[in-house]
């Protein structure tokens, strides 16, 4: 089963460039209230103070999915959304999975029985 | 959905943290009683599809775009505690590896789309499938519009926290500091969108996927 299990998740990692390319296909952008601070400023004319100085205080290593060098275009784009997929999938997996070991007993029964 | 930095002031996002930690501590607290070491795998999956089915963003032609967040469905396969925390691992991931979501905000949005997604996802299937048995209709149904309420109470709570900044947060002259935009437009903008496409992508990804384990491995839903 948890076999079966990953294998979907490795096809919905396969096909999550659909989710770049539909979108812009049909001229859809971000999400709402997600813009950086330039698209807000063409939006309200002006950043605000507070946004300005939070906005950029972290650097994440694979900002929007994208890996590092990755061509222009459909094919890259596509390539490169997937990999930063897998990428993530790894990393959340394997923190869950750590974390879930950490809460059970290492000789796999279970607390709820126990006083 | 995922809150940026920037877009929440510190009394916002502190209370948000504030909020959300004695959840993360209370599922904690549950899972290390009651979860067995081979259900392991199964959260890790768990966060796994929660990570991967938001990076499907769903157009509005010309407009912006959207996603489903997998609570409701996550927590109806492993319960609503490993859920929150499933959900709640994807969710600081995206934040910390891909910018999705804001540090500070990881607060509010593990609150909105993890324990409140949960929940109230959790809440609405329980009600709806009650007592039926695991091939029973009921059991989709609800999670169809579990997935729906859920996603869209998710949209809702982001929406009020974002349009409550130029109210809480502004500089001596009345100019906003954080989000700029008031409640007046944050809420329609978001709420309708999830009320109109995204919370039935929601609904369709539950039920589907409960479809597919009733009819193929019936032993998920118990």
């Amino acid at each position: 089963m948890v076999r079966k299990l990953w294998v979907a998740i490795g096809m919905l990692a396969l096909l999550s460039p659909l989710g770049i390319i539909i979108p812009k296909w049909l001229g859809a952008g971000g999400a709402w209230g997600e813009w950086g601070a330039t698209e807000i400023e063409k939006i309200t004319g002006f950043i605000p103070a507070g946004m300005k100085r939070l906005a950029d205080r972290w650097k994440a290593p694979l900002p929007d999915y994208a890996l590092p060098g990755q061509s222009n275009g459909l094919l890259g784009e596509s390539l490169g959304y997937v990999l930063a997929g897998i990428i993530g999938i790894a990393f959340t997996a394997g923190a869950m999975y750590l974390f879930a070991k950490l809460l059970t007993r290492k000789d796999g029964t279970d607390r709820s029985d126990m006083p | 959905m995922h809150i940026p930095d920037g877009y929440l002031g510190p009394k916002t996002y502190a209370a948000m943290f504030a909020v959300t930690v004695p959840f993360w501590a209370a599922a904690s607290w549950k899972l290390n009683r009651t979860l067995k070491a081979k259900q392991a795998p199964f959260l890790a999956i768990g966060a796994a599809f929660s990570f991967v089915i938001m990076m499907f963003n769903i157009p509005i032609i010309g407009g912006t775009t959207g996603h489903a967040t997998g609570a409701t469905l996550i927590a109806v396969l492993i319960g609503p505690w490993a859920a929150l925390i499933a959900v709640s691992v994807a969710l600081i991931i995206q934040s910390i590896l891909f910018g999705d979501g804001g540090i500070t905000a990881i607060g509010a949005n593990c609150f909105n789309m993890a324990v409140a997604g949960v929940f109230s996802g959790y809440g609405v299937y329980r009600l709806v499938a009650g007592t039926a048995g695991v091939l029973s209709a009921r059991r989709w149904l609800g999670g169809a519009v579990a997935a729906y309420v859920s996603l869209n109470v998710s949209a809702l709570l982001t929406a009020v926290q974002l349009g409550l900044q130029p109210l809480l947060e502004r500089t001596s002259d009345g100019q906003p500091l954080y989000s700029p935009f008031p409640i007046s437009i944050a809420v329609p903008a978001i709420a309708l969108e999830h009320l109109f496409l995204f919370g039935f992508v929601e609904a369709a990804v539950t039920a589907l996927v409960i479809r597919y384990f009733q009819k193929n491995d019936p032993e998920m839903l118990t």
